[in-house]
């Protein structure tokens, strides 16, 4: 498949711009992610996870020959701008989709759903898109951003821990996190701290932890500072007597191979794991770990969905994507067999969806995460109730 | 708060600043001597760590893997000496800002395309696993004092260098009077490409040492970048022992700042504004230090060597 | 005509011309990305004032950039939404028209320039890049934490700001309204540079203390010339704001503040028509090479160093034939 349409159309000063070359009606879609710099691995994830879909698809996403786009923003707001305004003006895609994170999101997204095109979120969901600033032509697929930190409030409380030490940075979606936790965790907050974003060494705030004596440890650290924490939580000593707990987004399967051993006995939400028994994943984890050489983590899952999810809409549609109002219907109705299992839209048109626990152990290939329960049933999220559509 | 987690908020101020230090005494000496901003002195961190972690692994020895990461990161420093900054020394500051910022893209890069885009794994060897109680009541990771001893060691090591030997005394004279070592027949190319190589693998040191406590992966050398500046900075251009105060202060201020700010804010509100205005001036604080030593001492503390 | 005259006319031509060409050739899209190439341009042109005059080597000029941004930001957040602005007298409840906003960016950005200039220009060389460094990082993160106004997740702009009888939401409208005003804002330049005041700046670059001695007080224009270029950022952060619809810390990200200084160098310091080039160049490159590649930076990294080792003077110097600030 053939990722660069073709570069076209120098100008004096050497302006060029990109001119696909596309079939007669074929379904154009331009996936905006973050491919290098910081934070690359997850946009590789989701776009790797599209990718292989569209390939056992043969390259046709409900029987049309689908175009696919992917340009990276290395994890500039103004460049994801750029980049959104170039597909709708000139590119005329039909579908956007692939952003990481939910700054990008919440610059990007409400310019793609104004111009008409729909918009297909595979990771970022921040609460402003699923509350008040909902919109018919917007679809997530992955979780609102608080789902994962909400059922890990509920597992902690669950267990019977009352003393708990909370970590995030120092940053809305940190705090978003903190909020979304305490909303189902009954017990005692031992502390909330909040750290600097990007920040590389935790040895302050693990003595000012050892001091305060918690029962648990719940942190939200994404990438690079997610590893730094575990692995220097592990060389104080602490893994065994304050157990860490957190969302999925720390404990993926890249972040795994890169803590190691230090992660053993900690337990992360998620509402995917490679290990989920259905037919659907196992399929599609074992076609991942041919394809690629390494384990699909939640964010592959949510690119392969996110392909799914496209290709039943536009079969039901019989190709004809130009006609809005069907293709949401159609999009709305969800009919594909998500790898997570049980999958349905609430009327913000976020999952509602199981989440479940996982442990981290080791197995013969090293570690990983498995499954040890499930937290919630078709769960939803705080925000839809102030969605007006 | 009590006495013993101060002394342990110490220890760990301690300890990053020696971290800092490693990477500092090279910068300043490059600084000093052949006048070039090394934006690139990060890369070298992070070849540093790399490769120190393949090595690690696949060798089975922390030690073999730690030595690899040294002569890799001292071999990328020679190489890209002599290809590009070696022009550079009589340029004017922007120019070598322009080419190391370059320098800079091109490393992180090859390194994404060699290693891949997910972080490495190194973990701990396993004689240095584990917690001492050198504080009594507070457990601390070995792996820590171990940092902490080599810091201060290759500090030693690096003052006998620099003052009982002919090399040292070249790069005493070089940093003052770089025209007259030149004139008396000394090398002055080679001199410039020994002392690079070593502020490299002092670079690579560092990103070793890093490797069991961080996530090696591309970009962690610009995180620290700025904070091994600010260090020579407070320290003064040129002056090792700058370097070593200004490493131990910015370690300890950062800390304390972490540590402890947060917990004075409480006294003035609620909380979590509390934390939330504690974190964003702890962020702060070692620009703040900057700033504050600037305007007092506008060449740093132990000024070496005119800007 | 010299050489010096082509490229002039031939750059005008080019940039003239730009919208109706890209339309033609059914490009529409090459005058958005044009009018962010300007943008930058008037922030490297007003970053190449101090460092390609004033020897000032700014590595913190992203910070009066975001300043100028947040301003337009904050007040048409606050009309957005009818709240009064907290942290001033009264109960003003912002605004978005341009008028008002723009000013506003650019004496703000003016007003912080002044306070980190005043104290920046104590120091000298080197110590200077990494203090004025550090104050930008200081608002980066300060921005971060500021949870009304998004902190990390910045701000989007509902509205782009009210210029009758202009229409910014009209893409060639707002192209030439900010090659209006980079243009303006060089020749604005071009007469600080050549006037007395910018001859004594350019006394301080050669010798300094010969300035002193001559009687001129150069700590007062130094840091007139640094406010200047401070409000020219400004400028920017408030057009890039209108263009992106979005303000965010990362716009003064140390990052970003190295950028704006490639552009300069890039193009060809002390020239002020460089940096146009360079801001051009450098978004260009990254726009072509992304498409092109995952891993584009392989080749921009190397291509930066070869400009700094071959083309001296930067690339207005190789077409124009003449070496960095020779005029």
């Amino acid at each position: 498949m053939k990722r660069i349409q073709g570069l076209a159309a120098a100008a004096a000063l050497s302006f060029i711009a990109t001119l696909p070359a596309y079939a007669a009606d074929a379904v154009k879609i331009g996936m905006i992610t973050t491919l290098s710099g910081g934070g690359a691995s997850l946009g590789v994830d989701i776009r790797d996870g599209f990718e292989l879909a569209l390939k056992q698809k043969n390259g046709m996403l409900g029987g049309v020959a689908t175009e696919l786009t992917v340009v990276d923003d290395a994890r500039k707001v103004e460049n994801a701008k750029q980049i959104a305004t170039r597909m709708i003006k000139q590119d005329d895609v039909d579908v956007v989709t692939g952003i990481v994170w939910s700054n990008l999101a919440m610059a990007v997204v409400p310019s793609v759903t104004r111009a008409g095109k729909v918009y297909i979120s595979p990771n970022a969901g921040p609460s402003d898109l699923a509350g008040k600033g909902c919109d018919a032509n917007y679809f997530n697929v992955a979780w609102q951003n608080d789902n994962l930190h909400e059922a890990m409030g509920q597992y902690v409380t669950d267990k019977g821990f009352k003393n708990v030490y909370l970590m995030a940075p120092n940053y809305p979606a940190g705090k978003d996190a903190l909020a979304g936790f305490k909303r189902y965790y009954k017990g005692a907050v031992a502390a909330e701290v909040y750290t600097k974003l990007g920040q590389v060494d935790y040895a302050a705030e693990i003595a000012n932890l050892r001091a305060a004596k918690p029962d648990a440890v719940f942190f939200f650290l994404p990438g690079g500072m997610g590893i730094n924490f575990v692995k220097q939580y592990a060389q104080a000593g602490l893994t065994q007597d304050v157990p860490l707990f957190g969302p999925a987004f720390s404990f993926d399967e890249g972040i795994l191979k890169a803590v190691g051993d230090a992660a053993i006995g900690t337990f992360n939400t998620s509402q995917y794991s490679h290990d989920l028994d259905n037919a659907a994943n196992t399929a599609f984890a074992s076609a991942f770990v041919e394809a690629y050489g390494r384990k699909p983590s939640l964010y592959a899952s949510q690119g392969y969905d996110a392909a799914m999810l496209l290709d039943s809409a536009i079969a039901k549609v019989g190709g004809n994507v130009k006609d809005g109002d069907a293709f949401r219907a159609a999009l709305k109705a969800a009919d594909f067999t998500s790898v997570r299992g049980a999958f349905k839209f609430g009327p913000n048109q976020h999952p509602v969806q199981d989440i479940y626990v996982r442990e981290v152990v080791k197995d013969g290939e090293g570690v990983t995460n498995r499954l040890v329960g499930k937290v919630f049933t078709d769960h939803a999220d705080a925000y839809a109730a102030d969605c007006k559509m | 708060m009590t006495l013993v987690l101060f002394l342990e908020q110490t220890l760990n101020g301690l300890q990053q600043g020696v971290m800092l230090f490693l990477l500092a005494a090279g910068l300043t000496l490059v600084f000093g001597i052949m006048h070039l901003i090394n934006l690139a002195h990060g890369s070298l961190y992070m070849v540093g760590a790399y490769v120190t972690a393949s090595v690690t692994l696949a060798s089975g020895n922390f030690a073999i893997g730690v030595l690899a990461g040294m002569a890799a990161a001292g071999a990328t420093g020679v190489v890209i000496e002599l290809l590009a900054l070696r022009r550079l020394y009589a340029r004017d500051h922007l120019d070598q800002v322009l080419a190391t910022f370059g320098v800079i893209l091109t490393v992180n890069e090859l390194t994404k395309i060699i290693w891949g885009p997910q972080a490495l794994f190194l973990s701990t060897p396993t004689w240095l696993s584990g917690t001492i109680e050198i504080i009594p009541g507070a457990p601390y990771p070995a792996y820590r004092l171990f940092i902490i001893a080599v810091g201060l060691l290759v500090g030693i090591v690096l003052r006998h260098l620099i003052v009982n030997t002919r090399l040292g005394m070249l790069i005493r004279a070089g940093a003052t009077h770089r025209e007259m070592v030149g004139a008396m027949g000394v090398d002055i190319d080679r001199l410039f490409t020994v002392v690079f190589g070593i502020g490299a693998m002092l670079a690579g040191l560092a990103g070793a040492m890093a490797g069991p406590m961080l996530a090696i992966e591309v970009g962690m050398g610009e995180k620290i970048l700025i904070l091994t500046f600010v260090v020579i900075i407070i320290g003064g251009i040129g002056s090792v022992r700058g370097a070593l105060v200004g490493a131990l202060l910015v370690g300890v201020v950062d800390t304390y700042g972490r540590a402890f700010l947060p917990m004075i804010m409480r006294t003035f509100f609620e909380p979590s504004t509390a934390d939330s205005v504690g974190a964003s001036l702890s962020s702060m604080s070692i620009y703040v230090l900057m700033a504050v030593v600037l305007i007092w001492r506008p060449r740093g503390l132990f000024q070496a060597y005119g800007g | 005509m010299n050489r010096r005259t082509i490229v002039h006319s031939v750059g005008l031509l080019i940039l003239a011309t730009l919208p109706v060409v890209a339309e033609a050739m059914g490009e529409p899209f090459l005058t958005t990305i044009a009018s962010r190439v300007l943008i930058y341009a008037i922030a490297a042109v007003s970053l190449d004032l101090i460092l390609g005059f004033g020897a000032m080597v700014s590595f913190g000029h992203s910070a009066f950039f975001g300043i100028g941004a947040y301003v337009v930001g904050i007040l048409t957040h606050h009309a957005f939404n009818s709240e009064a602005i907290a942290f001033l007298p009264g109960d003003w409840t912002g605004s978005t028209a341009a008028v008002i906003q723009w000013p506003l960016a650019i004496l703000t950005a003016g007003l912080f320039a002044l306070v980190i200039g005043a104290l920046s220009l104590r120091t000298q060389g080197v110590y200077f890049i990494m203090i004025t460094l550090a104050f930008a990082q200081m608002l980066y993160y300060l921005m971060i934490s500021l949870p009304t106004y998004g902190g990390e997740d910045g701000l989007n702009l509902w509205e782009r700001s009210n210029l009758p009888p202009f229409d910014l939401y009209d893409d060639r409208e707002f192209y030439y309204l900010v090659l209006a005003l980079l243009l303006a804002f060089l020749g604005l330049t071009r007469r600080i540079v050549s006037s007395r005041f910018g001859m004594v700046l350019k006394g301080c670059k050669q010798n300094e203390p010969r300035m002193k001695a001559l009687g001129f007080p150069t700590y007062r224009y130094k840091l007139t010339a640094f406010v200047i270029a401070g409000m020219g950022a400004g400028l920017a952060g408030a057009l890039a704001a209108n263009h992106t619809e979005f303000v965010g810390p990362g716009m003064m990200h140390w990052t970003r503040s190295g950028e704006i200084m490639v552009m300069v160098i890039l193009g060809g310091m002390g020239t002020l028509i460089g940096p146009v080039l360079g801001a051009a160049t450098l978004l260009l490159m990254e726009e072509v090479l992304s498409n092109f590649t995952e891993h584009w930076m392989v080749i921009l990294g190397p291509f930066l160093v070869l400009v700094v080792l071959y083309l001296r003077g930067g690339i207005y110097g190789w077409l124009t034939g003449r070496r960095n600030g020779d005029d």
